[in-house]
């Protein structure tokens, strides 16, 4: 069989535009099956990540970082879908990846500002358990 | 003899839409010795300092408070905003190149005067032209919600992204 020369150019087309999509997704579920590993390797009973957690987490006010940043919602927003602003009144694009879809295609942009913003928030770095909370509350926002 | 006429009026016209046009710009660019700032287009500085606050326009601190700022990014103001060392490079270089006393100069030498070299300011805000600028604005403005710090720039100048200052 031979497929008509415009046909296949759309197929070509079509795998082209679908391998960045498929990729990007691959690299949220690549660092999502990370943090697993870590948090299993943390707590043999680990069984998987809730985003019920994940959403206490991001909303709960914490006394052991800075004061004028109690919780993640002090920048981030109390709404996941919504903007946030930082302290120094910087905007801040939402975190639910359906309001941001660009979001978390990075790793090391996400493990950048866990760092910087758990031991804002917390005042410690977050647990791969925790990271892999969050993460898998705002991938499903 | 309407060619000639014609033809030298041309030029004239043209001439005259031109000056006009580079007098606006030159106009703009005059007041920039004050006013204007050019921000920061280089997409690096911009994602890596541009996030917690209006990525600062180079010009705005001699080359010497970019190059304190840029060896000790982990303790930022009381904030973390470390980088993998050769990101920290770039983003050096873009900054002391167009410094207020580098490649920035026509833009940042007023604000720059009276800043001497032995200790150079982290802060813009603490410049002493920048404190005579802003001597006039209230206590309760800087305590507003909407302003909440002195860094805040873009609360009070709308165009802050664009480098102007002065409404
Ligand atoms: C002091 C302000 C501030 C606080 C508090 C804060 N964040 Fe952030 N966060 C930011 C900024 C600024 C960015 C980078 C801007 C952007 O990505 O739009 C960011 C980005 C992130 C990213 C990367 C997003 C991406 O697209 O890759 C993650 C993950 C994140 N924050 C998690 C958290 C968590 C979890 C908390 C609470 C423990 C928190 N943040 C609290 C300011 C804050
Ligand atoms: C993690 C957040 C964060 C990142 C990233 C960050 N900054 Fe800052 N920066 C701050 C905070 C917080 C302040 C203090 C703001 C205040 O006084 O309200 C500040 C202040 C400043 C000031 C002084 C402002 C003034 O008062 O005049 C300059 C200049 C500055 N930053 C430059 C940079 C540069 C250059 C980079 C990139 C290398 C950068 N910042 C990245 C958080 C950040
Ligand atoms: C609370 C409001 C407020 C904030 C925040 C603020 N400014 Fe201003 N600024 C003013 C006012 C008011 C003036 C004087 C207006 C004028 O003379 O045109 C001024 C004047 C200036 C001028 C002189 C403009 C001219 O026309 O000569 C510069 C430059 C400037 N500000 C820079 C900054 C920078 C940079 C920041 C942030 C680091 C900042 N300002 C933050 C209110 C503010």
């Amino acid at each position: 069989m031979t497929l008509n020369p415009s046909l296949s150019a759309l197929l070509g087309c079509i795998a082209i535009l679908s391998l960045p999509a498929a990729a990007l997704a691959g690299t949220r579920e690549d660092q999502l099956a990370a943090y697993a590993t870590a948090a299993r390797a943390a707590d043999p009973a680990f069984a998987g990540f809730s985003p019920a957690r994940g959403k206490i987490l991001h909303t709960r006010s914490f006394a052991g970082g800075k004061p004028d940043t109690p919780a993640c919602t002090s920048c981030h927003g109390s709404e996941p879908r919504g903007a946030g602003r930082t302290p120094a009144g910087k905007a801040v694009e939402p975190m639910a990846l359906s309001a941001s879809p660009s979001r978390y295609t990075d790793p090391a942009k996400v493990e950048k500002w866990f760092k910087r913003n758990c031991n804002e928030v917390l005042g410690r770095e977050c647990a791969p358990l925790e990271k892999g909370d969050w993460l898998s509350f705002m991938l499903g926002q | 003899m309407n060619m000639p006429r014609s033809i030298s009026l041309r030029p004239f016209i043209l001439g005259a839409a031109a000056a006009a046009f580079s007098l606006v710009v030159l106009g703009r660019a005059q007041a920039g010795g004050s006013h204007h700032f050019p921000p920061v287009v280089d997409p690096l500085v911009k994602e890596e300092c541009g996030s917690c606050h209006l990525a600062f326009a180079p010009s705005m601190l001699p080359a010497s408070s970019w190059q304190r700022m840029m060896v000790n990014l982990k303790d930022h103001f009381g904030d973390d905003a470390s980088l993998d060392p050769a990101v920290a490079a770039k983003i050096t270089d873009y900054l002391v190149t167009n410094a207020g006393d580098r490649g920035g100069q026509r833009y940042g030498d007023k604000l720059l005067r009276g800043v001497t070299s032995d200790r150079p300011p982290l802060r813009i805000t603490e410049l002493p032209k920048w404190v005579r600028e802003h001597r006039k604005v209230p206590d309760w403005e800087w305590k507003h919600k909407e302003v909440r710090t002195r860094a805040n720039c873009t609360a009070c100048h709308v165009d802050a992204a664009k480098g102007y200052y002065d409404d």
